[in-house]
């Protein structure tokens, strides 16, 4: 009995060192800290946006209209209808945080089992990689284009068809590291002890799991907020007056001869976010990354 | 490799056969009865059993899908709701401008790609890598609808050196055509261009670490050759992988890259289509992205197992 529990408490030591190792790492690495940090401010300023707004967002003022940044009362100015630019944004970031965490958990609840079936059972396999396939053949904005043809265009549409879309990237991830994992010695003594495959793939081989699929979420997560602002620029996602920084654009390009600052300042937002989930999402990889700091 | 390539064409076959069941029954989930949204301005009960007859929607779902993929397979998608003219025509006119737009995309991307990301890992540490890596990190992250929005405010309309929008045919005038679509196609290249950057990369330092790279250091060859003759040949799997992975993506920026840019092609056609109902555009515009989608990975796969032999054996790509 001695020998069995030995290598138990090792593995749990092991768990705790490499978790600390990852943020020890990721605490080192300015550019982790700096990205985390953003997000968070972009996270906490999201949340309580409908309070932190100084208007709301369907206030129109058509005797300030176009009010360049700067102007008084309108840090950020003033849109056509004389609306409250920074509120429009604060709101229209809180919509593609939204959207872009609800395209995520989309594509991991139906992603994650299905690759992890499809690494686990051979069987599986060949039906899972064709109905991969299938879903590749419609690009995410083909996809959105037949929703709101059926469906009608919204924020949960848009989310939805870009979620699907994202299926297969998760699909894929899961299941080459569940080949990896199957073949190890833990996950063989555990089929040996008897355990059930539902009990191998739920207690030993998802949560070995779990790092690949956090780094794909933070890669996903920035490609679903382009994903809206596309959708939403062309009428495809959010729908107006709704704030969406999509829409924004959108207005803005009608209007850019009059107000060039704003086709500038939702782009901004847009990639800062983008950029700032993309910067981490590199840092976690080679944090987790178990060859250490080679890259 | 026989072997291989009947699985592959069996895939695709199969692949093909779903999507076609998807879109059939995504047309039957349309809001409305089909003949109507068919039938346009004359909804007399006469032309709606004309159309009914002549779909055959009056028939059982197998044999409307047996009749479906018949037409779809001439290429009778029907008659466009909005102008009248027949979608096939429509589509004639408009895929030469997205193939153009998307073709002159992937060199510029591969250009600018299999660069940076050679430069990158050469400079390994060095200010070169920085900025190669940032700029990556940036292509990724920026919406490129608003990169052609800031294009056309700051360089069409402020000083005029390229056209806002518009498009002349390649036929009619190739300088005036290339002039019209190399804005956009900077503009759609430079998203592909990161992703192979940063694949480049990685695979170039991979193989500058590798026994054959110290080998062929160790014999004396010069720096520059062990890099382009043995480093680099990897790089042209890494941008056919791109390029196949990247597909959808290349589509879906096609189309909002036409949008922004007033390119008459297929993504245009598209975004019009929804929005003035067109059911058999829509439809056409979805079969047949999901149709082209399937045959070109079809061919990034066979081209594989030309570039790399050695996919040949395991039949997946290394």
């Amino acid at each position: 009995m001695t020998v069995l529990t030995v290598p138990m408490a090792e593995t749990g030591t092991v768990s705790v060192t490499r978790r600390a190792r990852v943020l020890r790492r990721l605490r080192r690495n300015p550019l982790a800290v700096v990205s985390f940090v953003v997000l968070l401010l972009a996270g906490v300023i999201a949340l309580l946006s409908p309070w932190l707004a100084p208007y709301s967002v369907d206030q129109t003022d058509f005797a300030r209209t176009f009010a360049p940044p700067g102007t008084a009362g309108h840090l950020l100015g003033t849109d056509d209808l004389g609306r409250d630019v920074l509120s429009r944004i604060m709101l229209g970031a809180r919509a593609s945080l939204q959207v872009g965490l609800l395209a995520v958990a989309t594509s991991l609840v139906i992603g994650v089992p299905l690759g992890l079936a499809a690494g686990y059972f051979r069987a599986w396999d060949a039906v899972i990689s064709r109905f991969t396939d299938l879903l590749l053949a419609f690009p995410f904005l083909i996809m959105a284009v037949g929703l709101a043809a059926i469906r009608g265009a919204s924020l949960g549409n848009a989310a939805v068809a870009i979620g699907i879309a994202q299926i297969p990237g998760v699909i894929r991830v899961v299941r080459s590291d569940t080949l990896r994992l199957k073949s190890l010695d833990f996950v063989a003594a555990a089929v040996v002890d008897g355990a059930s495959d539902l009990w191998v793939l739920a207690r030993h081989i998802l949560p070995n799991a779990t790092s690949v699929i956090l780094v794909q979420a933070t890669v996903a997560i920035p490609a679903a907020i382009l994903g809206e602002a596309v959708l939403s620029f062309l009428g495809l996602g959010i729908q107006p007056p709704a704030p969406s920084l999509g829409t924004m654009l959108a207005t803005a390009q009608q209007f850019a001869a009059r107000a060039p600052w704003a086709a500038v300042l939702p782009g901004v937002v847009i990639m800062g976010l983008a950029l700032a989930f993309n910067v981490f999402g590199d840092a976690l990889r080679d944090a987790l990354d178990p060859k250490g700091d080679r890259r | 490799m026989a072997r291989y390539l009947l699985t592959r064409a069996w895939q695709s076959a199969v692949t093909l056969l779903l999507s076609t069941i998807v879109v059939f029954v995504g047309v039957r989930a349309l809001p409305g009865d089909p003949a109507l949204a068919l039938a346009g301005e004359d909804r007399s009960p006469e032309a709606l059993a004309a159309i009914r007859q002549h779909y055959g929607l009056d028939q059982p779902l197998p044999v409307q899908f047996a009749q479906y993929v018949e037409r779809m397979a001439q290429g009778d998608f029907g008659v466009s709701i909005r102008t009248g003219t027949p979608v096939s025509s429509m589509l004639t006119t408009a895929l030469p401008v997205t193939v153009e737009l998307s073709v002159l995309a992937i060199l510029i991307a591969a250009a600018l790609g299999v660069g940076a990301g050679v430069l990158a890992a050469v400079r390994r540490g060095r200010p070169a890598e920085w900025l190669a890596n940032g700029l990556a990190l940036i292509g990724l992250s920026v919406p490129h609808f608003w990169l052609g929005l800031l294009a056309i405010l700051y360089l069409s309309v402020a000083t005029g050196l390229f056209p806002a929008s518009g498009f002349v045919p390649i036929l009619e005038d190739p300088v005036d055509n290339l002039h019209h679509i190399v804005l956009p196609a900077v503009i759609l290249g430079t998203g592909l261009a990161a992703i192979i950057m940063r694949q480049t990369r990685s695979a170039m330092l991979d193989s500058l670490s590798s026994d054959y790279v110290r080998t062929a250091k160790a014999k004396g060859l010069r720096p520059r050759a062990v890099i382009t003759r043995h480093a680099l040949r990897n790089s042209l799997i890494v941008v056919v992988t791109v390029v196949g992975l990247q597909l959808g993506g290349l589509i879906s920026g096609a189309v909002v890259t036409e949008q922004i840019f007033g390119l008459p092609g297929f993504g245009k056609m598209t975004i019009d289509a929804v929005f003035q109902r067109d059911y058999p555009v829509i439809q056409a515009v979805v079969l047949l992205t999901a149709a082209a989608y399937i045959v070109i990975n079809l061919l990034v796969d066979l081209l594989y197992s030309v570039i790399d032999p050695r996919i040949r054996v395991t039949g997946e790509p290394a």
